[in-house]
C-alpha cells in the first residue's frame, strides 16, 4: 500500500463474509457509501442488513473481508467503545433513551464533551450547551416536551429522541436501523425529512423495510439478498428489477 | 435539569433543607432532653434512648450509603453490612486499646483476649490503633479499599444484577467466617467489647453518649449532603442512566465501570464511619454484624422508605428499626422475623415506590393535574418519580 488512504469512500466494505454455524449471513459483500451521502439499504428478512451494521459498529467480527471507515481506520481492528470514538453513531431497531431522564437531559449525557467520571461531577450547563441542546430540540421536533420524562414520549418521539442523541454524538456517519417501524403516516414522513435535514452535514445508512419511506427519501438504494448486494440504483430503478421483484414476491 | 455554576442551590431543595433542619434540630433538642430537663419531666429523654436512637441514625447512615449504589446506581449490594461492620471493627480496636491496665488482665498493650489465648505481643496489624487519628483513618480506607478492589474485578468484568448481588454475600459471609476464628485477632465470636474511654471520656457517661448522638446527627447530615451533591450533578445523571440502560450508556462512550466504582467506594466509606459511630453507642461489636441477613435487612430498610430517594432511606431505616425495637422487646418477640419478611412483600406489593416515592409521586400527579403554573423558580434536579422536573 502507497497511499495511507485507500478510499475515498467514507464507509467501504470489501469482501465481507460472516458466518453463523455454518449459515453465510453476510457472503462476500462489496458496499461504499461516499462522504456526504444518503444510503437506503433495503432487503427482505434474512438478507443480512442488521448484520452488516453489527460488523461496521464492532459488534460482530467478519470472517473476511474488509471494513474501512474514512479511509483509514480499519474497524475490524476496533471494538464497539472504539468505533463509536471516531465517529460512528447507531441507532437500533428498538429505541432505547434513558426513561427517568427527562428528554433535555437524554441529550445532554449524549452531548460531546468529556466523558471522565470527576469531569461530569464538575460540570455544569454552559451557554454554549444551552444553546447546542435548543438546536438539537427543533431539529428532532421535541421542544415542546424538552422537560418530560423520555419513558411518557410516544414510541416516534422516543426514536426522534434516540436520533437526537445521535447527532449530538457529532459523528460522521450514522447507520439508522428501521427508523420507522412502528410509526404512524406522518410520523413517517416527519422521519424522512429529519433524516434528509441530518443528511446536509453527515453520512447516513438507513436500513429500512417501509417502500414507501424509502421513496420519500429518494435517495440511492441498495438491495442487499442473502448477504450480498443483488442490485443498486434509485428506487425506480431496483423496483422494476426482475430479480429483485422475484427476491421480493417470490416465483 | 438546569445544573448551574453554583452548587449549593441544586443540592440542597426544599426537601433536602427539610429533612436537614429537622435532624439539626433532632441533634440538638435530643441531649438537651437528655442532660437538662429532669428525670421527673414528661420531656426527659432517657440515656437508653438517647443511645437507641444514636443506633438508628447510623442503621440510617448505612441505609443511606446503600441507596446511593442500589436506588441511582442499580447496584444491589447484599453485602454492605461488611463494610459497616469493617468500620466498627477499626473503631473497636480502637476503643480495645483505651482499655490499658483496666482490662481483666491489666496487660498495659494487649487486650484481654489476646493474654486469653497467650499470644506472646499485639499482631502488626494493630499498631497504629491505639491513636484515633490512626484508627479513624482505618475507619474509612479499610472499608474503601476493600470496596475499591472488590469493585475494580466485578465491574470490570461485567458482573452485574443478582450475580453481583450473590458475589457481596458472600463476601461478607466469607469476612463473617473469618472474623469468627480466634487466630483472625479479632477477639473471634466474642468480639471487641468491654469499652472503657473514647477520647479520654467514658463511653458510659450521658455526656459522652449525648456528644456520640450529636456526631451520629452530623455524620448522617454531612453523608445526605453528599450524596445529595453526587446525584444532582450530571455525575448522577450518569448513575441513573446505568441503572435504567447500562449498554446504552456505554454506547455513548461512557466508561461505565469508573462511575460505578466511585460511587461503591465512597457507599462503602460512608457505610464504615456508620458502624465506626455505631460501636461505641451499643458498646460492642463481633463477627455476628458480618451476617448476611443484616445486610438484606438494611436493603429492606431502603425498599420501604423509598428507593432512589435519599431522604426514604433514612426514614425507612429508622421506622423499621423502631419496629423491630417495640416488637421484639414484649410479647410479640418471636413473630419479628415474619413482620420484617411480611413487611417486605407488602411494600414491594403493594408500595413499590417506597413511603417516600409514593408520597413524591402523589404529590407531583396532584401538581401536573393543576392547570400549568406560571414559570417557578428553578429548584435544581427533581427526584426521580417527578414527571415534570425542571418547571
Amino acid at each position: 500500500m502507497v497511499d495511507v488512504r485507500i478510499t475515498t469512500a467514507m464507509l467501504y466494505l470489501s469482501g465481507v463474509t460472516v458466518a453463523f454455524d455454518g449459515f453465510r449471513a453476510i457472503n462476500n459483500l462489496s458496499l461504499a457509501i461516499e462522504p456526504g451521502e444518503m444510503r437506503a439499504i433495503i432487503g427482505p428478512n434474512g438478507a443480512g442488513k442488521t448484520t452488516m451494521m453489527d460488523i461496521v459498529t464492532g459488534k460482530t467480527r467478519p470472517d473476511d473481508g474488509d471494513v474501512y471507515f474514512d479511509g483509514v481506520h480499519d474497524l475490524t481492528k476496533l471494538d464497539e467503545t472504539e468505533i463509536a470514538e471516531l465517529g460512528i453513531g447507531r441507532k437500533f431497531q428498538k429505541p432505547t433513551v434513558f426513561d427517568f431522564h427527562t428528554v433535555e437531559d437524554n441529550l445532554h449525557l449524549a452531548l460531546k464533551n468529556d466523558r471522565r467520571a470527576l469531569a461530569t461531577l464538575r460540570w455544569f450547563e454552559s451557554v454554549e450547551e444551552l444553546r447546542r441542546i435548543d438546536k438539537l430540540l427543533d431539529t428532532i421536533r421535541l421542544k415542546p416536551v424538552r422537560d418530560r420524562l423520555a419513558g411518557s414520549l410516544s414510541h416516534g418521539q422516543k426514536q426522534w429522541l434516540e436520533i437526537g442523541m445521535l447527532l449530538a454524538q457529532q459523528p460522521k456517519l450514522l447507520l439508522v436501523d428501521e427508523p420507522v417501524a412502528g410509526m404512524t403516516d406522518s410520523e413517517t414522513q416527519q422521519t424522512a425529512e429529519l433524516l434528509k435535514q441530518i443528511n446536509q452535514d453527515r453520512t447516513v445508512v438507513v436500513v429500512e423495510h417501509d417502500m414507501t419511506f424509502v421513496r420519500e427519501l429518494g435517495v440511492k438504494v441498495t438491495v442487499l439478498h442473502e448477504g450480498s448486494v443483488l442490485a443498486e440504483g434509485t428506487i425506480d430503478q431496483v423496483s422494476t428489477d426482475e430479480r429483485v421483484i422475484e427476491v421480493y414476491l417470490g416465483r | 435539569m438546569r445544573i448551574g455554576p453554583f452548587p449549593l442551590t441544586r443540592i440542597l431543595d426544599r426537601g433536602a433543607w427539610v429533612f436537614l433542619a429537622l435532624l439539626a434540630a433532632f441533634s440538638v433538642l435530643v441531649p438537651l432532653a437528655n442532660l437538662l430537663v429532669p428525670p421527673t419531666s414528661p420531656f426527659h429523654v432517657s440515656t437508653y434512648a438517647v443511645a437507641l436512637f444514636g443506633k438508628y441514625l447510623c442503621y440510617a447512615l448505612l441505609a443511606l450509603s446503600i441507596d446511593l449504589i442500589w436506588g441511582y446506581a442499580g447496584i444491589l449490594s447484599l453485602g454492605h453490612g461488611a463494610f459497616f461492620a469493617l468500620g466498627g471493627y477499626a473503631m473497636g480496636m480502637y476503643l480495645m486499646r483505651q482499655i490499658g491496665t483496666r482490662g481483666v488482665y491489666a496487660d498495659p498493650v494487649r487486650p484481654d483476649f489476646m493474654v486469653f489465648l497467650n499470644w506472646p505481643e499485639l499482631p502488626w496489624y494493630w499498631y497504629g490503633f491505639d491513636m484515633f487519628w490512626f484508627a479513624a483513618l482505618m475507619v474509612l480506607l479499610v472499608p474503601g479499599l476493600l470496596a475499591f478492589v472488590f469493585g475494580w474485578f466485578a465491574f470490570r468484568s461485567r458482573v452485574t444484577g443478582v450475580y453481583l448481588s450473590i458475589i457481596t454475600q458472600a463476601l461478607t459471609y466469607a469476612l463473617m467466617l473469618g472474623f469468627f476464628r480466634n487466630n483472625f485477632g479479632f477477639g473471634g465470636n466474642n468480639g471487641l467489647t468491654d469499652f472503657k474511654d473514647i477520647l479520654g471520656f467514658n463511653v458510659q457517661a450521658d455526656g459522652t453518649r449525648a456528644a456520640l448522638f450529636f456526631s451520629s446527627c452530623v455524620a448522617l447530615a454531612l453523608g445526605f449532603f453528599i450524596c445529595r451533591a453526587l446525584v444532582t450533578s450530571k455525575y448522577g445523571k450518569v448513575l441513573i442512566a446505568v441503572r435504567d440502560a447500562e449498554a446504552r450508556t456505554r454506547f455513548l462512550g461512557y466508561r461505565v465501570e469508573s462511575y460505578k466504582l466511585f460511587a461503591f467506594t465512597l457507599s462503602a466509606c460512608m457505610a464504615g464511619v456508620a458502624g465506626a459511630l455505631y460501636v461505641p453507642q451499643v458498646g460492642i461489636i463481633n463477627p455476628s454484624e458480618f451476617a448476611p441477613a443484616n445486610s438484606i435487612e438494611a436493603v429492606i430498610w431502603v425498599a420501604v422508605g423509598g428507593r432512589g430517594t435519599l431522604t426514604g432511606a433514612v426514614l425507612g431505616a429508622v421506622l423499621v428499626n423502631y419496629g423491630k425495637t417495640f416488637f421484639t422487646t414484649g410479647l410479640l418477640a418471636p413473630y419479628w422475623l415474619f413482620v420484617l419478611g411480611g413487611l417486605f412483600i407488602g411494600v414491594t406489593l403493594l408500595l413499590p415506590r417506597g413511603i417516600i416515592g409514593t408520597l413524591q409521586h402523589w404529590w407531583d400527579e396532584r401538581r401536573s393535574a393543576k392547570p400549568e403554573p406560571s414559570e417557578a423558580p428553578q429548584t435544581g434536579a427533581a427526584p426521580l418519580t417527578n414527571p415534570h422536573p425542571a418547571e
